[in-house]
């Protein structure tokens, strides 16, 4: 050992300090990230406390009582949140990822830096904005707020991160496969749609499913189009109820039987998403080919 | 170097091959002095940068010419140009000529899959689809070329697998996976792929780089049964593997061809001190 060695060993006291400070450090960090956690488990504590009580048989099946009667339930809302996610995917899910084709496969880099910008502007604009462009595009000009209105307003949050997902994934694809299937002679579009986006199918499904997730509990942007409607939707034409328009109805209004079935519906919503999630998870899990 | 008369080429090469059964002789090659490939005054750009200076080689058919140089002497540029996979890197730009068979295959009008179903391409690691059976990924080529016919296709599953060795090692497990074999099993999957679709010619970029002696040896052996009924040219790092399994050696520096002939005169008697130098393992 030499003389500069030595002089780099800190004295006991200082040796001390620092094993303190350590963990002092290590303890704060972790407090942070129980911080992070927290709320999860305060929002799922008071939806199951306040929710769960109002949650029956009934609630799933029935359209909800007019004003003043107790009882009834969202069997409307619940079923118009699932039509419009429908109605969201048919038109996010194949722009979303054709365009992250595009980005991944085709596009110049000059191009593909706008595409991106735009799209990473996209996900930034407030979720009302959505619901005020689609009033603009298809409320005003059909005279009636309608359930096409509030998919497209979901579908087009969709698409931009549809799309930077599926480009994510499908670069991660490694090269030699495309170059493999050239090799062969395959035509381009074959190599893509038969072999690249097949590879990387699991994380394109992944993306759709977070996006759904995160769409399914927008409210603003139903405001002005699906509008929320009391009864069953016979007519795509004509509004429809959703969960989050029904939550937010019914919590602003007097009666203490809403404000159970809103935190009821708040659960429910709740559990959709944590159920997309927890589905996401199950999915990435076995990602071999991908990855 | 005396140049042959040019043959004619449009009739042959504008028409895609049909790839049906009955449509092909397994011998594609028409004359046996007919050079596989005869490639004149060719230069290779990637983008201001010169890749390939000059260079005119004729390939002899149904013989394994293995190309050797030192890293970044062009010899997979050289290689990859010869089933136009060059073109995948954007920028790049040729002059000179490239004739398969007499086939301009870089004629306007040519489509480059049309010259990657005749020149077939086995790369430095092995890649088959992971998404895909050790069947799915032997016929994967035909099937997406449109092939339909279940007993042709089958036909050719058997022979792909039995012309690269891999035959008795997997005929029970023909639906696990393509990955679920090893390194080795891996790349002659790879190489049963490119021969399923019958090209002419078998390229092969550093395929045993990757691998263990012995899958090495396999692979070696292999090319030795390919060379009677296709042409390989082989690119290597690895002189020895030159030496063992060539018939002819192309030794390249600094993007030019320095010499072309028997790998017995490379070794042993090179023309050029250049040459020498390398193959003494002097420099490089």
């Amino acid at each position: 050992m030499n003389a500069a060695a030595i002089n780099c060993l800190p004295s006991p006291g200082l040796a001390l300090r620092r094993r303190w400070a350590s963990r002092g450090m290590t303890m704060l960090m972790g407090a942070c990230a129980v911080v992070v956690m927290a709320p999860l488990f305060l929002v799922i504590y008071f939806l199951l406390r306040e929710g769960a009580s109002a949650l029956d048989w009934n609630f799933f099946t029935q359209l909800p009582k007019p004003t003043g009667e107790v009882g009834g339930g969202m069997a409307n809302a619940i079923v118009g949140t699932l039509e419009l996610l429908g109605m969201a995917a048919l038109i996010g899910v194949p722009i979303g990822v054709m365009g992250g084709v595009y980005l991944s496969e085709y596009g110049s880099d000059r191009v593909n830096n706008w595409i991106r910008f735009a799209a990473d502007v996209l996900n930034g604009v407030p979720s009302i904005v959505w619901g005020m462009v689609v009033y603009a595009l298809l409320v005003i000009p059909f005279k009636t707020f309608s359930a096409y209105a509030g998919g497209v307003a979901l579908g087009l949050m969709m698409v931009p991160l549809v799309m930077r997902t599926t480009e994510e994934v499908l670069i991660l694809v490694p090269q030699s496969y495309r170059e493999a299937g050239l090799a062969l002679g395959i035509a381009r579009w074959k190599i893509i749609t038969v072999i690249v986006v097949k590879t990387a199918l699991k994380g394109i499904v992944t993306g759709v499913l977070v996006a759904l997730a995160r769409v399914a509990g927008e409210t603003a942007p139903l405001l002005f189009t699906a509008l929320g409607n009391s009864f069953w939707n016979r007519n795509l034409g004509q509004p429809i109820a959703a969960l989050p328009l029904q939550i937010f109805s019914y919590s602003i209004s007097p009666y203490d039987d809403w404000h159970r079935q809103a935190w009821a519906g708040a659960l429910v919503l709740m559990l959709l998403i944590l159920g997309l999630n927890i589905f996401v998870r199950v999915l990435s899990r076995g990602k071999s080919a991908a990855s | 170097m005396v140049q042959t008369a040019p043959l004619p080429v449009s009739s042959s090469a504008s028409t895609v091959r049909p790839s049906a059964p009955a449509s092909k002789p397994p011998p594609a090659v028409p004359v046996d002095d007919l050079p596989a490939f005869d490639i004149q005054g060719f230069s290779l750009w990637y983008g201001s940068r010169q890749a390939l200076y000059d260079v005119s080689i004729r390939i002899p058919a149904r013989q394994v010419t293995a190309i050797i140089g030192p890293s970044g002497c062009g010899k997979s540029t050289c290689l990859r140009a010869l089933n136009r996979m060059h073109e995948l890197t954007p920028g790049t730009r040729i002059v000179g000529s490239l004739r398969l068979f007499g086939d301009d295959l870089y004629a306007s009008g040519i489509d480059p899959a049309y010259v990657r179903r005749r020149v077939g391409m086995v790369f430095q690691k092995s890649n088959p689809f992971p998404t895909m059976s050790i069947e799915e990924n032997v016929l994967v080529g035909l099937r997406l070329n449109g092939v339909r016919d279940r007993a042709f296709l089958q036909e050719r599953l058997e022979e792909s697998l039995r012309m690269s060795a891999l035959w008795d090692e997997v005929k029970d497990v023909l639906n696990r996976p393509g990955t679920s074999l090893s390194g080795g099993q891996q790349q002659r999957l790879c190489i049963a792929r490119a021969l399923a679709v019958q090209p002419e010619v078998l390229l092969m970029d550093e395929p045993c780089s990757a691998l263990d002696p012995i899958a090495t040896a396999k692979i070696e052996e292999l090319i030795q049964l390919l060379r009677e009924r296709f042409t390989v040219v082989i690119v290597t790092h690895n002189m020895q593997q030159a030496a063992r399994c060539s018939d002819r050696t192309a030794f390249f520096y600094m993007g030019k061809l320095i010499e072309y002939a028997a790998t017995r005169e490379i070794f042993t008697n090179p023309a050029n001190p250049q040459t020498e130098a390398y193959v003494s393992g002097r420099f490089g």
